[in-house]
């Protein structure tokens, strides 16, 4: 080590700090910390056992266990059709793909109209508040299916009939709604200062939110956004209720020839391989970001 | 006589009912600097908002150079070019470095080049000692150093003057003084500036002009030498006896 150097130069902090041994007292203290720790360990693994273990023996050793094993976790059977429900899963992913691109953007539409104060903008204020507490307050499963059907009702021409489209365009409709709220309310917590030193700089109101607001917003509201992704993969599955054929509509086909749900516990299980990560994902951000609130309120 | 760069007349400014300025009226010569003192909610911040546009006036003119900038036809954001603003709260961009922080204005309101505008920072940033602190954010510098980068971001627009409210207020009584001689520095360069202040003796150092703001009014105005030192008015004596008294406590 670099012992010698750092006795040279004993004065500046840092190499100073290479002498140091730890105090009788602080190897007690180490020691005292890891016993603690290890019981801890010890403690969390036997009550993990004893529960898990419990329930597992309930439901195994319940009567019902042989069938419900024969009718929701035929594997054999389930992965014979698994080609088919990934194929309809792909329909989700793309209408999930489609749909986050266009929300984005008629949600941030949305959110600006809302938050501006132009009075040119007025009367495009008052409808995208009407917009926003409409389709939040009804839900998705009704929008839609009155898109879905209704429109193809009105028989006007030169409308589409594509189920696929008209579900996907319900999705965006109320995405865009929650979206909107989101953002909002980043938008607002961007304190009027952030505003103030942005204009005196010359800046104009365009630029400001722009440069200083949205980047200041987006990041503050990225959790909640990343919450809506998942929630938005989970409802493009609603789409099925039209006819189209996305994983639970290919999962329902299967299941109704063979009287077995085991294609519905497929479909679930390559929802979950993809929102799982998405959440752990959002869990990790959400952490990353309140470290940056405290450490800005410590500075 | 050569035309002042700020001139207000008889500016009036309320909030609803609450009549926050009245008959304020104030000549800034090229390179002076005029310093406003008062009790807290005397008016101080928002004669500075009004002098930016950031808030609107209910009458009387103010003049840059001569030309009426409270003209509700004027192009607010071009006045707010020619104008720097430093606050109390430093309001630096969390999400931008120091080095961003002072070329946005530069690039996207000057139409500099981003080499030009990084180019035109680092020389203020070495001016002001501050170059090993180009590539930090804000949240990693002490508050003396963000309110130096806060004034070093208005001066990279070369404003014709400098609006400065309370820039030492929020400050730790030891980081006080690296902003005080940084401005100070700026008006021995012959930056024309408005300073808004409770540093008595930095007000004694650095104004030509001293105004007593008190409920919205001048109540008193002159060199320093004779407001700070032998006042007239009893309301101006009353404040900076108490402004003295705190000091010694
Ligand atoms: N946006 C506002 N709306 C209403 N009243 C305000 C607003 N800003 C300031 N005021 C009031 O104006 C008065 C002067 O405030 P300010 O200019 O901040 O004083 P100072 O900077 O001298 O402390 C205070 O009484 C304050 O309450
Ligand atoms: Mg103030």
């Amino acid at each position: 080590m670099t012992e010698q150097e750092g006795g040279a130069a004993s004065d500046e902090g840092g190499r100073a700090s290479s002498l140091w041994k730890p105090s009788n007292l602080e190897l007690q203290r180490r020691k005292i910390r890891s016993d603690q720790n290890r019981r801890n360990i010890m403690i969390a693994t036997i009550s993990s056992f004893l529960v898990l273990g419990t329930l597992a023996a309930v439901l195994v050793t319940s009567p019902g266990w042989k069938s419900l094993t024969d009718t929701f976790f035929a594997w054999a059977y389930g992965f014979e059709i698994l080609p088919k429900v990934i194929l309809g899963f792909t329909t989700n992913i793309l209408l999930t793909v489609i749909a986050a691109s266009c929300v984005s953007v008629f949600g941030l539409i949305l959110a600006l109209t809302r938050t501006s104060r132009s009075p040119a903008l007025t009367p495009f204020r008052l409808l995208a508040t009407v917009y926003v507490d409409v389709f939040r307050g009804v839900p998705m499963l009704l929008i839609i299916l009155l898109v879905g059907f209704g429109i193809p009702a009105l028989r006007l021409p030169g409308l589409t009939r594509n189920v696929m489209v008209l579900g996907t365009t319900a999705v965006i409709i109320t995405y865009s709604a929650y979206v909107a709220e989101v953002l909002r309310s980043g938008i607002l917590t961007v304190h009027p200062s952030q505003r103030a030193a942005a204009r005196s700089l010359g800046l104009t109101n365009f630029q400001t939110l722009r440069h200083v607001v949205l980047p200041q917003a987006l990041r503050r509201v990225t959790p909640p956004l990343l919450n809506d992704l998942v929630s938005l993969i989970k409802d493009t599955g609603l789409v099925s209720i039209l006819g189209v054929t996305d994983a639970v509509r290919a999962a329902q086909i299967s299941s109704s020839r063979s009287f077995n749900y085991t294609p519905y516990v497929m479909a679930a299980l390559l929802f979950l391989l993809l929102t799982v990560p998405l959440t752990r994902f959002t869990d990790h951000t959400m952490r990353k970001a309140i470290q940056r609130q405290n450490a800005q309120g410590l500075a | 006589m050569t035309t002042p760069v700020l001139a207000i007349e008889n500016l009036r400014k309320s909030f609803g009912k609450d009549v926050v300025l009245q008959d304020i009226s104030i000549d800034v010569p090229v390179h002076t600097a005029t310093v406003f003192i008062g009790a807290s909610g005397s008016g101080k911040s928002t004669l500075l908002r009004c002098i930016n546009l950031l808030d609107g006036i209910d009458d009387g003119v103010i003049k840059l150079d001569g030309i009426e900038i409270s003209d509700p036809r004027v192009n607010s954001d071009e006045v707010r070019r020619k104008l720097g603003m430093v606050f109390q709260s430093f309001n630096l961009f969390p999400h931008m470095s120091v080095i961003e922080n002072i070329t946005l204005a530069p690039i996207r309101v000057q139409g500099l080049s981003r080499e030009q505008a990084r180019e035109q920072a680092k020389e203020l940033l070495i001016r002001f000692g501050l170059s090993d602190k180009a590539d930090q954010y804000p949240d990693r510098l002490s508050g003396g150093q963000q309110q130096r980068v806060a004034i070093i971001r208005s001066l990279a627009l070369k404003p014709r003057l400098l609006l400065l409210d309370e820039v030492t207020s929020a400050l730790d009584p030891v980081l006080v003084n690296e902003v005080l001689s940084t401005v100070r520095d700026l008006k021995h360069e012959g930056m024309t500036m408005v300073i808004a202040t409770h540093e008595m003796g930095f007000a004694k150092q650095v104004a030509d002009e001293v105004c007593f703001l008190h409920q919205g009014r001048i109540v008193e105005y002159g060199p320093p030498s004779r407001v700070l030192e032998n006042p007239t008015d009893p309301r101006t004596q009353d404040f900076l006896k108490r402004v003295h008294e705190a000091g010694r406590l």
